[in-house]
């Protein structure tokens, strides 16, 4: 009796919506919170993201993410190489919750499959993109105190104008 | 003891303390900013406000603040009260109301006792909706990085550079919230302790500009317990390296040694093991050059060397650990080691061991030399040859006046008002020396004179204390009650000290002093005498064998010899060039072992990579007598191993004489047992069986990162190596709370990321490590009859037609291994010849002129520069590179270069 209750019920299974994609040739549509590839982003300029201060790296589970900070000629601190081994992350989106300057972000890619594992492992120029990724305006050193080339003491976001401290005024 | 109430629990606390020190050292966490264990209260930042109540009724209570509030008995305190707490955080949000949004690109972050203090406070979220302050940043030299953006005001800055420190080129500007912590104009900080500010900086407005350079955090540096090898004093250090690279340096607390702060030699001159000239695979001299060889093809050219059975010689260092100095004295036996010591050391560190180990007067610790009531500097220029020493005996300068505030009803640690009462006041403290020294500032009077006159200045206070000593005869008024008059200060003293060493080349200057330290113990005194030596275990390599390099080159002309190994030591510096040329082609083989490329090393035919500080485990034994391990912070990529265990594998490779050393405890136990002076030599740290839980030590923090990344490329991570000397592993796993004191291999507390962690592993704010302070101490004064040395000097006279030419020790450029440190190359002074105003006037020189200096059969043309405090007919040569006169002091004459034809 169980039996033919059982074919009934895979019989009515014929005329229900289909869930299966028919992968490559019909793609899901994931929302764009997902936690896929990983990448850097740019600066509205066009200026890496990435100040290399290592909080990714810290906050990653596996230790996946290694990194070296440097800082180039007009102050701006970025990363000398930045690397990710994707045969170990788990797609926790730590990094991206950590970085203070949302240049790392996960993207709703996640066709990564390769056949050798070294191919995993990602370098910085692997990683960059050419936007800004999920957050459009950010502008990390417009609102950091730091001064750099092109943008004086005082001409940040929120700022007063530099200390004059020769001044004598009460 | 008094009892105070926390909470309403009973605690027993010291007396004389503030109530901050009191919570912290029972443990308690209360933020502060303005107060530090060494410099104490200033009452600045209104941080550490507590409530205290006025008995079991009183409910309201009052907030005062800890760290200006002594220890009462009977107390009640609470640090948890609601309004205690809301005053805190409202602190803090005010001193975050301009601090900048910068903290990903601030070095500080993540050992920031800011971030720590506000996490604790709760403080997380902004109220305050207007602009932010900010400052212009000033260049302040090669070392330190300025971000007065940053600054809270604390004042810390300040009261170390200047009140601690005696600089006088950081100060305070400004008004109101405008006040600024900057030199008066660009420029390099002058005082060479400038690198404590950045430990000392609550935030990060003074950053290490070396460290800078490959910045890593604080959580992924591998770290491990060590010791700076850049002078005698044996400073407690952290190094800390990333990448197979040393990163930086942090201080490591000793009590006993040098406490909180360490000088810039010792802080930035680590990057020598990053430098090029660093040898790193073994090489063999060929007809012209060296080709690089693998270990085993060097070490099969080595035992066809020793292995025949001709006669080796062995060669130590002044700057190699005492492990590999013992495993040389194995390889050769104990008649044909030497520590090679040029012969003026040889003779100066022989008389120091003698004064050490025979007489009466205690080798101080700097803790003891702090706390020192009165102080006698004889020809030392400490804070160029020991400048902790230096920095120590500033504060020691302070005590008398110390004294007298605190019969005021002052307590010590109210800084402010101690400044207040003493006014700048200053302490019995005496100085000799041959030219005007950084420690003149603090000295009540300072003799000037040549080393000689130094010595007979230092006879003379002897004969005023002890009757029986020779009179010193034809002393002049001035100086004969100049004697009279220290002598009566350090009678009157309870802990007096007395400190000399070998950077005067003298030693009849040795012998005063310790006449005096003798004296003073036969009027029962508990006298401290301080004998400065130059180099990282001098005192070690000295307690094995003290005869010179000069001994050497007669017993190899002599003959018999085939091999010669050197360990660790540049025999160029130590010899007149062509006296060292002689004494190495009197080998046919000549083996060095080296962790630096030096010019014994280019003469070697077989040059083995040596490991350095921060790549092996080893002991050192400082000038204070006190053996301490320092332990191997990075296991190196290539084939850099300990000088030791290439000796150990040379005569495996030669199947000769074996030393059967599996390990370095091996090594110091059979050390210790074959020397008696290094009797407690096991002592200075746990062995490498040592287990907590049965666990080794983490050398690695456990919030490391990049472990799975670092290595990607090679799929299967390799294990970490293996360390068979110390109790440590490389890597994150191990034990990761506190070990006994000698194994610390970095500061961290929950909540505590920043260095101010180090209060959690006192046993009291400010005292020794839990556990005892780290190292052993060798060698203890004997209870005997002061062995006097009875001859003066024959008095000093200035000659017609010649100068005496004196040494003059830098902080920068005066050591051998910090030269090699590209950040501290900048600040080494040109080769220079130090001239009186009234010599300079005799030879019509004027500064920056060309002068030829001749002596011993060399000449020199280095330009003249007045030189404070030299008297006339002696002049300074300064100890640098491209100097090339070998024993000082010395008869020389100078003569102004002729100008050029006009």
């Amino acid at each position: 009796m169980s039996i033919l209750d059982a074919i009934w019920r895979m019989f009515l299974h014929a005329f229900r919506e289909r869930v299966t994609v028919q992968y490559p040739d019909e793609r899901p549509v994931l929302p764009p919170r997902y936690r896929g590839r990983i990448i850097l982003s740019r600066d509205p300029d066009g200026q890496e993201r990435c100040v290399a201060c290592y909080l990714c790296a810290a906050a990653c589970p596996p230790d996946c993410i290694s990194l070296q900070a440097d800082e180039d000629g007009d102050g701006r601190r970025y990363p000398a190489f930045f690397r990710i081994n994707f045969s170990r992350c788990i797609f926790c989106g730590y990094c991206e919750e950590a970085c203070p300057t949302y240049a790392i972000q996960l993207t709703p890619d996640y066709e990564m499959s390769e056949f050798k594992r070294p191919s995993l492992v990602y370098e910085k120029k692997d990683l960059l993109i050419s936007g800004t990724g999920k957050y459009p305006g950010y502008w990390y050193y417009k609102v950091a105190g730091v001064a750099l080339k092109g943008k004086d003491k005082g001409e940040g976001a929120e700022e007063e104008a530099p200390v004059d401290v020769r001044s004598l005024m009460p | 003891m008094a009892k105070i109430l926390i909470h309403g629990k009973e605690y027993e606390v010291a007396d004389g303390q503030n109530l901050l020190q009191a919570c912290l050292t029972l443990g308690f966490d209360i933020p502060y900013f303005c107060w530090h264990p060494a410099m104490h209260s200033a009452g600045a930042c209104r941080q550490c406000a507590v409530k205290v109540f006025r008995d079991e009724n009183d409910t309201r209570g009052r907030i005062i603040m800890s760290c200006v509030t002594p220890v009462a008995e009977g107390m009640r305190v609470s640090i948890d009260d609601a309004e205690a707490k809301a005053f805190r955080e409202n602190v803090v949000e005010w001193l975050m109301s301009n601090h900048p949004h910068d903290c990903p690109v601030c070095d500080e972050g993540g050992e920031c006792h800011l971030q720590d203090m506000t996490q604790m406070t709760g403080h997380v979220y902004r109220r305050f909706r207007f602009k932010k302050r900010t400052y212009r940043n000033q260049y302040l030299g090669p070392l330190i990085n300025h971000e007065m953006n940053r600054c809270i005001q604390c004042y810390r800055c300040v009261r170390f550079y200047k009140g601690y420190a005696g600089g006088n080129d950081l100060d305070a500007f400004a008004s109101r919230n405008r006040v600024y912590f900057g030199r008066s104009e660009d420029g390099a900080l002058e005082s060479p302790f400038s690198g404590n500010l950045v430990e000392v900086c609550p935030t990060g407005v003074f950053t290490d500009k070396t460290f800078r350079a490959h910045f890593t955090r604080k959580w992924d540096l591998q770290t491990a317990p060590s010791v700076c090898v850049h002078c005698g004093v044996g400073c407690n250090t952290i190094p800390g390296e990333r990448y197979g690279e040393l990163r930086r340096i942090r201080n490591r607390y000793n009590g006993e040694v040098n406490g909180y702060f360490l000088c810039d030699r010792g802080r930035f001159g680590y990057e020598f093991v990053n430098s090029p000239m660093r040898l790193k695979k073994a090489v063999i001299k060929n007809g012209e050059g060296g080709q690089a060889v693998s270990k085993e093809e060097a070490l099969k050219l080595i035992a066809r060397m020793i292995g025949m059975g001709g006669k080796v010689m062995a060669i130590g260092s002044p700057r190699a650990s005492v492990e590999t100095n013992f495993a040389l004295r194995e390889l050769s036996g104990a008649e044909d080691f030497y520590s090679g010591f040029s012969r003026q050391e040889a003779a100066l560190v022989s008389l120091v061991v003698e004064v050490m180990a025979n007489g009466p007067a205690s080798s101080p610790s700097l803790k003891e030399v702090r706390g020192a009531d009165a102080v006698l500097v004889l020809g030392e220029d400490a804070t160029n040859t020991a400048p902790v020493l230096a920095l120590a005996l500033r504060q020691a300068a302070k005590n008398g006046p110390l004294k007298a505030a605190m019969q005021l009803g002052i307590p010590y640690w109210d800084d402010m008002a101690i400044k207040t009462a003493t006014q700048g006041k200053k302490g019995p403290f005496y100085s000799a020396a041959p030219y005007a020294t950084a420690l003149d500032d603090v000295s009540v009077k300072t003799f000037y004179g040549p080393p000689e006159e130094i010595a007979r200045f230092g006879m003379a206070i002897a004969r005023e204390l002890n009757g029986s000593l020779p009179q010193v005869e034809g002393l002049d008024d001035e100086t004969a009650s100049l004697a009279r008059e220290a002598a009566a200060a350090l009678l009157a003293a309870e802990r007096p000290l007395v400190v000399s060493g070998t950077g005067s080349g003298s030693e009849a200057v040795i012998q005063a002093a310790a006449n005096i330290a003798w004296a003073l113990c036969g009027v029962n005194r508990q006298a401290f005498l301080s004998l400065v030596m130059p180099e990282c275990s001098t005192l070690g390599a000295a307690l094995i064998d003290s005869r010179g390099l000069d001994k050497a080159a007669e017993a190899a002309a002599s003959g018999g010899f085939d091999t010669l190994v050197v360990a660790e030591n540049d025999i160029f510096m130590r010899m007149e060039r062509e006296d060292a040329k002689d004494f190495l082609d009197s080998f046919s083989n000549v083996i060095v072992i080296d962790h630096i490329i030096t010019d014994t090393v280019k003469a070697a035919h077989v040059a083995l990579p040596g490991a350095a500080f921060a790549e092996s485990t080893g002991t050192l034994v400082s000038f204070e007598g006190r053996a301490q391990r320092f332990f191997q912070v990075y296991a190196p990529e290539d084939e850099r191993q300990a000088a030791w265990r290439w000796l150990n594998d040379m005569t495996d490779a030669a199947g000769v004489k074996r030393l059967r050393w599996e390990i370095l405890d091996d090594v110091t136990a059979a050390a210790a047992s074959a020397i008696s002076a290094l009797g407690k030599l096991t002592q200075a740290a746990p062995s490498a069986a040592f287990r907590i839980a049965g666990q080794k030590i983490a050398r690695q923090t456990h919030r490391r990162s990049g472990r799975t990344a670092v290595r990607a490329e090679e799929i299967y991570e390799p294990k970490p190596p293996d360390d068979m000397d110390a109790p440590f592993t490389f890597s994150m796993e191990g034990f990761q709370g506190q070990p006994p004191s000698p194994l610390v291999p970095r500061f961290w507390s929950p909540g505590w990321n920043s260095v101010q962690s180090i209060t959690k592993y006192q046993e009291s704010v400010g005292g020794p490590m839990r556990s005892g302070d780290p190292g052993v101490r060798l060698i203890e004064p004997k209870v005997v009859a002061a062995p006097f040395f009875r001859a003066a000097p024959i008095p000093f006279k200035a000659r017609k037609y010649g100068w005496l030419l004196v040494p003059m020790h830098r902080i920068f450029g005066s050591e051998e291994l910090s030269l090699l440190s590209a950040p501290l190359a900048g600040l080494t002074a040109r080769p220079f010849v130090g001239l009186s105003k009234e010599d300079a006037e005799r030879l019509e020189a004027e500064e920056g002129e060309e002068i030829i200096v001749r002596s011993g059969g060399k000449e020199l043309s280095l330009p003249a520069t007045i030189v404070r405090g030299l008297v006339q007919g002696v002049a300074a040569l300064p100890h640098l590179p491209g100097i090339s006169i070998v024993t000082l002091p010395a008869w020389g004459v100078l003569a102004r270069a002729k100008r050029k034809a006009a």
